[in-house]
Order: C-alpha cells, then sequence, then structure tokens
C-alpha cells in the first residue's frame, strides 16, 4: 500500500466515517494504535542493588554487608540475582518479558531528590532547563498519542504543550449529579471551560466505571493497576499512563522496608498485566527512579544517596530475560566518588531506543526530542521488532 | 453608574485585588483605589505578627538539632529528613500559612497583598527542604512584605542575602577554591556551588538567556562565597545564633570579579553586593520584570508596548515600584475586558473565603484544600515558582476538583446568593445566564455554582 492512501485511511479513521467500509485494507501486521506506555515514577531514589543485587561479583558481600545477606534471592545469571518480594517479576523475567538494566543513571551527577527528580522527568541536562517534560515531547511524536496521568494534578514528565488528562488515583465518591448537571449549564457557552468540563466528566464516570465492584480488601498497588489498565482499555482511551510510587528513601531500616517496597511494587506490575489481559502483548511498562543509592550501608540500617542504579522494564513487546549491564565493578576505587554504584549506562538512551522501537518511531529523532540538550544514541536491543 | 464604570469596579477588585468582600464599598474611582493601597497598606498586619518569627523559628531548630546530635547514630541526611519531618515544625508552617491567609482574605488592601504574592513567587522558596519547612513563611513577611512599595534593588538585596535564600539555593555550602579554607581542604569536596548565583541572574534579575554567560555565573558564584549561615554547611561550627547569615572571610574567593564584561575589585563581603545592585538596575532586569508584571495583571502573552512603557518606568525611576505600578495601572490594556485570566487556586480560595466571609475555622483547612487544588502554599518545588498562564491551572481534572470541593465546602450552612450579592461581588461582569442557573437551584448549591461559575473565576 503507498503511503498517501494510508494517510488518507488514517484521516478518514479519525473521522470515523469509513470505519466499517476499510477494516480489511488496515496495515496487517500492526494497526495503529494498539502500542501502549506506562511509565512509572520512583521517587525518593530506588537502592538498585537492593532490588537487583550483583551476588556474583567479588566484592558483593564484603561492600554491602548485612545489606547483600537477604536470604531467598533468585538467581538471574552469573552475576545478578532478584530480590525475593519481586517474585512476580522473576516470573516474567523467566518468560522473557521483563528486562533490568544495571548501574544506570540520568546525566544528573549531584544528591539532590528535587533536582533529581526534575533531571529525570524534564529529561534536560540540567536541573530546571526545561519546564516541560520527555513524556510529554513524545506524545507529539505520533497523533493520537494522547495520555493521562494518575496523580493530583500532571507531573513534570507529563507537562508540556500537548493536553493531558490527569486523575487521582482515590476511590471517588458517587458524583454529585443535581450539582454536575447545573455546572454544565454554567460552561454551556464558555468555549474554554466546556470542552474541559466535558473531559472532566467523562474521565470522572470511567473512573467510577472501572472502579465499581472493586473488592473491599483490593490493595493499594491492586486498586492502581486496575484505574490505570482501565483508562488504557477504554475505548478512545489514552496510550500512555503514567503513574507515581514514592517512598524508595531508605536511609534508615532499609531491609525491611524494601521488602514492603519491593511486595507493593511486585503486586502493581502483577496488576497491570492482569488487568490489560490481551493488550500486554503491546505494552512496555518503563520504570525508573531519579538515581540510586551508596554502594554500603550507612550508621542507621539503610543507604545514603548515591548515583548509579536499576531501569526496569516489562511487557510484551520487551526482548527480556537478561540484565543489561555493562558492570563497574563495586571495588571502592570502582565505585562513583569512593561511594556510589558508577553509572555506565545512560537512562536517556534506555528510555529513547525502548520507546522508538515500541511505537516504531525514528530512535535519532525520538532522542533529539525527548532529550534535547544533549545527544543520546538509544540502545536499539531492547523491544523485540 | 454606568455599565463601562461597573467593569473597572470588576477589574479592580479581580484583576488587581483578590476579589470582592461584601462588607467592603467597591471602589468610585478604582485607579484611585488601587494607587492609595500604595501608602495604606500595612506590611505587619495583626495576624503575621502573632506568629513565629525568623529568629523564633530558628531558635526552636537550634533546639531540635542539638537533641539530634544527642543521638549521634543518625546519618547527617537522615537527620535533616528527620528534621523535615518533625511535627512541631509542621504545626509552626501551619500556623504562617494560616497568617498568610487570613491577612489576604480580611485585607482592605487587597492589590498590595496580591503584590506580597507576586513577589513571593518571583523570590520562590520551597518549603520542602531541611529548615525552610519553617523559613518560608517568615521569609515572605521579613524579606518581602517591607518592599513591596519600595525599590526593587532593596528587595533583591533583603531577599538574596537572607538566611532562608541563601540555604535554599544552597549558598551555605559553596566555598572558594583558592580562598584559605578552600585551599587547605582541597582534598575534600569542598567548592563552589553556583546555584544561588545562577538563579539570581536566571530567575531573579536578568532573566533566563538574556544574554549572560556561564563565565558570569562562575565569576558571580565566586564573588558570593563567603556568605553562608550560622550553623549549617561552611559555617557549621560558628559561634553566633543559629541560622542567622553571616560572612565568613575564611571560605571567600580572593581577587577581582569580571561580571558582564565589568571589573570589580576584590572586596570581601561587599563585592557580591555591589555587582548584586548592578544586576538589579540593568535593562535586562527591567525587561524581564515588567514582562513578569505585565504577564500577571494583563494577559497571558503580554503586550509589547505594555511591558515597553513599565520598563521605562523601571529604568527612569532607578527601579522604583510605585512608579511601575503607577504606569501599570495608567496602561489601557490592564483595563481590558473580557477577564482574560484564569484564577490560579490561591487565587480562587481567596476570593472564595473573601466572597463567602470565612471564619478562622474555615481558613484553617486552606493548606489542605490547597494540596487538592494543585498549589499548596510555598511548595511550589521549584525556584522558578508557580506558573502564571492559564493553561497551567485551567485542567479538567482540575476543574472537577474545584467544583467537588466548592460543593463540599459552601453546602452548609445553606447560604442563598441573592441577585444583589451576585451584582456586588460580581459587578459588571455577572452572566445572566449564571444569575438563572443560581435562582433555578435549591440553596445549598448556589454559593458553589457563583464560585465555578466562569466569571468568578476568571480575573
Amino acid at each position: 500500500m503507498d503511503l498517501q492512501r494510508r494517510q488518507i485511511l488514517y484521516a478518514g479513521l479519525a473521522g470515523g466515517a469509513l470505519l466499517l467500509a476499510v477494516p480489511s485494507l488496515l496495515p496487517a501486521a500492526r494497526p495503529p494504535g494498539d502500542r501502549r506506555l506506562i511509565f512509572i515514577i520512583q521517587r525518593g531514589a530506588l537502592d538498585g542493588l537492593q532490588a537487583v543485587p550483583a551476588i556474583g561479583d567479588p566484592d558483593f558481600h564484603a561492600m554491602r554487608g548485612v545489606l547483600g545477606e537477604v536470604p531467598g534471592v533468585q538467581k538471574l545469571d552469573a552475576t545478578f540475582g532478584l530480590h525475593p518480594s519481586l517474585a512476580g517479576i522473576g516470573k516474567l523475567y523467566g518468560q522473557k518479558q521483563a528486562l533490568l538494566v544495571h548501574a544506570v543513571s540520568s546525566p544528573y551527577r549531584d544528591r539532590s531528590h528535587f533536582d533529581g527528580q526534575n533531571v529525570l522527568e524534564s529529561g534536560g541536562l540540567e536541573p530546571f532547563d526545561m519546564d516541560n517534560g520527555w513524556l510529554n515531547r513524545l506524545m507529539g511524536l505520533e497523533s493520537g498519542l494522547n495520555a493521562i496521568s494518575l496523580s493530583a494534578g500532571v507531573p513534570l514528565a507529563l507537562a508540556g504543550p500537548n493536553p493531558v488528562a490527569s486523575f487521582e488515583p482515590a476511590p471517588v465518591g458517587r458524583m454529585n449529579e443535581p450539582l454536575l448537571a447545573k455546572v454544565s449549564a454554567l460552561y454551556a457557552d464558555d468555549p474554554q471551560l466546556h470542552p474541559l468540563w466535558t473531559e472532566a466528566v467523562d474521565t470522572r464516570r470511567l473512573a467510577l466505571e472501572i472502579q465499581q465492584g472493586e473488592p473491599r480488601t483490593a490493595t493499594q498497588a491492586e486498586r492502581l493497576a486496575r484505574l490505570t489498565t482501565g483508562f488504557l482499555k477504554a475505548k478512545d482511551g489514552p496510550r500512555i499512563a503514567m503513574i507515581e510510587t514514592q517512598q524508595w528513601d531508605t536511609h534508615t531500616q532499609q531491609i525491611s522496608r524494601l521488602k514492603n517496597q519491593f511486595t507493593q511494587f511486585d503486586m502493581l506490575i502483577a496488576g497491570l498485566q492482569a488487568g490489560l489481559g490481551d493488550m500486554w502483548k503491546n505494552t512496555l511498562v518503563i520504570a525508573a527512579t531519579e538515581f540510586g543509592r551508596t554502594v554500603s550501608i550507612n550508621g542507621t540500617g539503610g543507604t545514603d544517596h548515591g548515583t548509579g542504579t536499576v531501569a526496569m522494564l516489562f511487557g510484551g513487546t520487551v526482548a527480556g530475560g537478561r540484565v543489561v549491564a555493562d558492570w563497574p565493578g563495586l571495588k571502592r576505587a570502582q565505585q562513583q566518588d569512593g561511594r556510589d554504584l558508577k553509572p555506565t549506562t545512560d537512562l536517556h538512551a534506555v528510555i529513547s531506543g525502548a520507546v522508538a522501537d515500541h511505537f516504531g518511531l525514528p530512535p535519532a529523532k525520538t532522542a533529539q526530542t525527548l532529550f534535547p540538550e544533549r545527544s543520546v544514541t538509544p540502545l536499539r536491543d531492547l523491544i523485540v521488532t | 453608574m454606568t455599565q463601562g464604570s461597573t467593569i473597572r469596579q470588576a477589574i479592580a477588585l479581580n484583576r488587581f485585588g483578590l476579589g470582592a468582600r461584601l462588607d467592603q464599598p467597591a471602589p468610585n474611582d478604582p485607579q484611585a483605589w488601587l494607587v492609595a493601597q500604595f501608602t495604606s497598606f500595612n506590611p505587619r498586619p495583626a495576624p503575621i505578627a502573632a506568629v513565629p518569627d525568623y529568629r523564633q523559628v530558628n531558635a526552636h531548630i537550634a533546639e531540635i538539632r542539638a537533641a539530634q546530635r544527642a543521638a549521634r547514630t543518625m546519618s547527617p541526611e537522615a537527620q535533616a529528613d528527620a528534621r523535615a519531618m518533625n511535627a512541631g515544625l509542621r504545626d509552626i508552617l501551619k500556623e504562617h500559612v494560616q497568617a498568610r491567609v487570613t491577612s489576604a482574605v480580611n485585607s482592605e488592601t487587597p492589590f498590595a497583598e496580591r503584590l506580597v504574592h507576586f513577589w513571593a513567587n518571583h523570590f520562590a522558596l520551597s518549603a520542602n527542604k531541611a529548615d525552610l519547612v519553617v523559613g518560608a513563611g517568615p521569609f515572605e513577611f521579613e524579606a518581602i512584605r517591607p518592599h513591596v512599595f519600595g525599590r526593587f534593588s532593596d528587595m533583591v538585596m533583603a531577599v538574596e542575602y537572607h538566611p532562608a535564600m541563601m540555604s535554599y539555593l544552597d549558598q551555605s555550602v559553596s566555598v572558594g577554591p583558592n580562598s584559605p579554607m578552600g585551599r587547605k581542604f582541597a582534598a575534600r569536596r569542598l567548592g563552589l556551588n553556583e546555584n544561588l548565583a545562577r538563579e539570581i541572574m536566571e530567575l531573579h534579575t536578568l532573566g533566563v538567556r538574556s544574554g549572560y554567560s556561564q563565565a558570569d555565573v562562575t565569576e558571580f558564584a565566586r564573588a558570593l562565597t563567603g556568605h553562608t549561615i550560622v550553623g549549617t554547611g561552611t559555617a557549621a561550627n560558628v559561634a553566633g545564633d543559629y541560622g542567622t547569615a553571616y560572612f565568613m572571610p575564611d571560605i571567600h574567593e580572593p581577587g577581582d570579579r569580571m561580571v558582564l564584561g565589568k571589573r570589580y575589585a576584590a572586596g570581601g563581603a561587599e563585592q557580591s553586593r555591589t555587582i548584586l545592585a548592578d544586576l538589579a538596575a540593568r535593562p535586562e532586569t527591567a525587561k524581564f520584570v515588567a514582562t513578569k508584571l505585565t504577564r500577571h495583571f494583563v494577559a497571558d502573552d503580554p503586550p509589547a508596548a505594555v511591558v515597553a512603557r513599565l520598563q521605562q518606568a523601571f529604568l527612569a525611576s532607578g527601579g522604583d515600584l510605585p512608579t511601575v505600578y503607577r504606569a501599570l495601572i495608567a496602561s489601557p490594556e490592564a483595563w481590558a475586558t473580557p477577564l482574560a485570566k484564569f484564577k490560579s487556586p490561591w487565587d480562587w480560595t481567596i476570593s472564595a473565603w473573601r466572597a463567602a466571609g470565612a471564619d478562622q475555622a474555615a481558613i484553617g483547612g486552606t493548606q489542605f484544600m490547597l494540596q487538592r487544588l494543585g498549589q499548596p502554599v510555598w511548595l511550589p518545588g521549584s525556584p522558578a515558582g508557580w506558573p502564571d498562564m492559564s493553561q497551567n491551572w485551567a485542567g479538567s481534572d482540575e476543574l472537577m476538583r474545584r467544583v467537588d470541593i466548592a460543593g463540599r465546602m459552601f453546602a452548609q450552612p445553606a447560604r442563598p446568593v441573592t441577585p444583589q450579592m451576585a451584582q456586588t461581588l460580581l459587578p459588571g461582569v455577572l452572566r445572566a445566564q449564571t444569575s438563572a442557573v443560581i435562582a433555578k437551584s435549591p440553596p445549598e448549591q448556589q454559593l458553589a455554582l457563583l464560585f465555578v461559575s466562569p466569571e468568578f473565576q476568571r480575573r
């Protein structure tokens, strides 16, 4: 099929008019708009060495002390293992649907959460260089790439010129229908507020529908997964979703706190897979944090702000079942500033490569759009194409 | 009264002010009403005088730190986090927020209060960093409020050397590499921190991409070394009152500095002050300030003619802010209709409280409400402050949350909105459609509907 004809068909589809007439003429391999992306931000700095311990590194146990003595670690390969509370992710790894990138970091090299998260989300080179986010700029690369943020307000990663829906993942009470009807009447003639209000009501109704019949015993992770996948599966719904997770900042009692955090995170990933059903095979989930933590334990059973850490990719399009790492080693001299895991892989290369190949976008242009302040070479082998 | 003159009242009350109150008469001469506030403004009204000031909150932090030093097992970062989480400090923050809200809600000089909010956002701190939880309020009360009707350069001086700003932008850890201390501890990671210098140039004075270079930032950062805070960072062991500004010659980078093509002779603490005074007076600064004021008071896309007029007023008067405000008030563009700016959550909440005549009990919940609406006081999360464009606040979920909150807050006790009341609150802009919807609604919905109406949400 020639390009011009395809464009005409797409244009027709957007209007809905040609839908019934031409379904057989759609490109057979992959109809447009079937791919989904979920970005999970892990705020607070996740300790990558606790999630994916380098058990095969000769210095691991000496450097990690008690943090390295968690029983039941699943062996992934000669060097790496997986924390026992990430068992569901371990199963995905076995099915080649989980890919772990180690010793990774954004270009940010200081240790402030606020600055580090700003760089992670904006895709800039320095904190507060850019006032919009890489996920929003991604939306501009393909039409119909709509997004929703499961958060109060739109986080920086999704903020920018492309309009984004947001929904705070809390159970919503019944709608005050009589009031809503009156508000609709107030906005009927307002060119700015009328469309916003229509979308707000639609989103709220959809959320209520998704939450209906949710078991009372559902955990927070299960509720969040249900809501996210509900939006992604909705007809004409968003194709990109962003999820916020918090409390990765384990200065104290890291072993017990991360055990709990990992359990919740594992449940969230399992919930996303279960909730998406068939759509999972066309989905990419990226989880990333602002920076890592110190290699060694501090005086309070935790770790302090560091540099290199782990980024995780899940989903049906991921070329998984492996840990990707240019391993720097754990000897003191091999550490960043003599304290942190040294970053050897660029998070921006991971994100731009994975996202470009997942959506079938030109990689160089994708990297340039998402991370315009520096030259990034996208990593190309992360997605099954 | 003609239609035109009532619209000017609406603009004075809403665009320049913080919304009408039923117990305050609409101004007969809107322009004169605004100008009169230059002199009748009280920088230290009763609610603010009643809360702990900067000295007092730092005395409190000093006690907490002493207690923490006793518990030596904690890492410095864990201590910092624990300090920020301290419930006592959160209570102080809440008192400060309440003082700000009460001052705004009850004010008879709402244009002046809006200017305080404007400048506090121009020189934004974010109260989610250690000591700033309790420093952000006093910073605004002590470094911003007294200078709102003074010279821009005086406000800049008060702001940049205020310990809260020096703490927020890491000045307290900046060390001149060639200073006595810098040389002595060269092996440790002591060195220059450019954060304050960069943000002064980028956000507070010249404006981003206005022609200064990285070399200018670095030179200015060198000049700023030595300015630090007793009890923290480089001056952790200096004797004196915890948290006060302090110049430490031992960490000041020696030598002349070259900033924007001008040489500044070595001069200790005064060197950076001389540079800062020059930055505050530059045409780029005048233009940057003029642009931000115009965006705030006229339109998201600031008309060039207004910006030029304000810039000219700034330069001709040596940065005299009342002169700049006069030029703004005299600009016909500032009185144009329809109301073009969508209220921020702060503006919307304060104007609703003013219209409803909120009491202290209601005001106590404001920070929670603003959190839900996306703009908690002193928590913009970035030194750039809150954005000031309609697109930043007019979102679908945001709109739904305003409706949710209005529906719950103003249902009980039911307060019918009489036509006269609606006219008083929204003179000249109240639409027949809004009046009709309100008239057909039960009393418990009427106030909420008025507050979520398009005309109430704009200024």
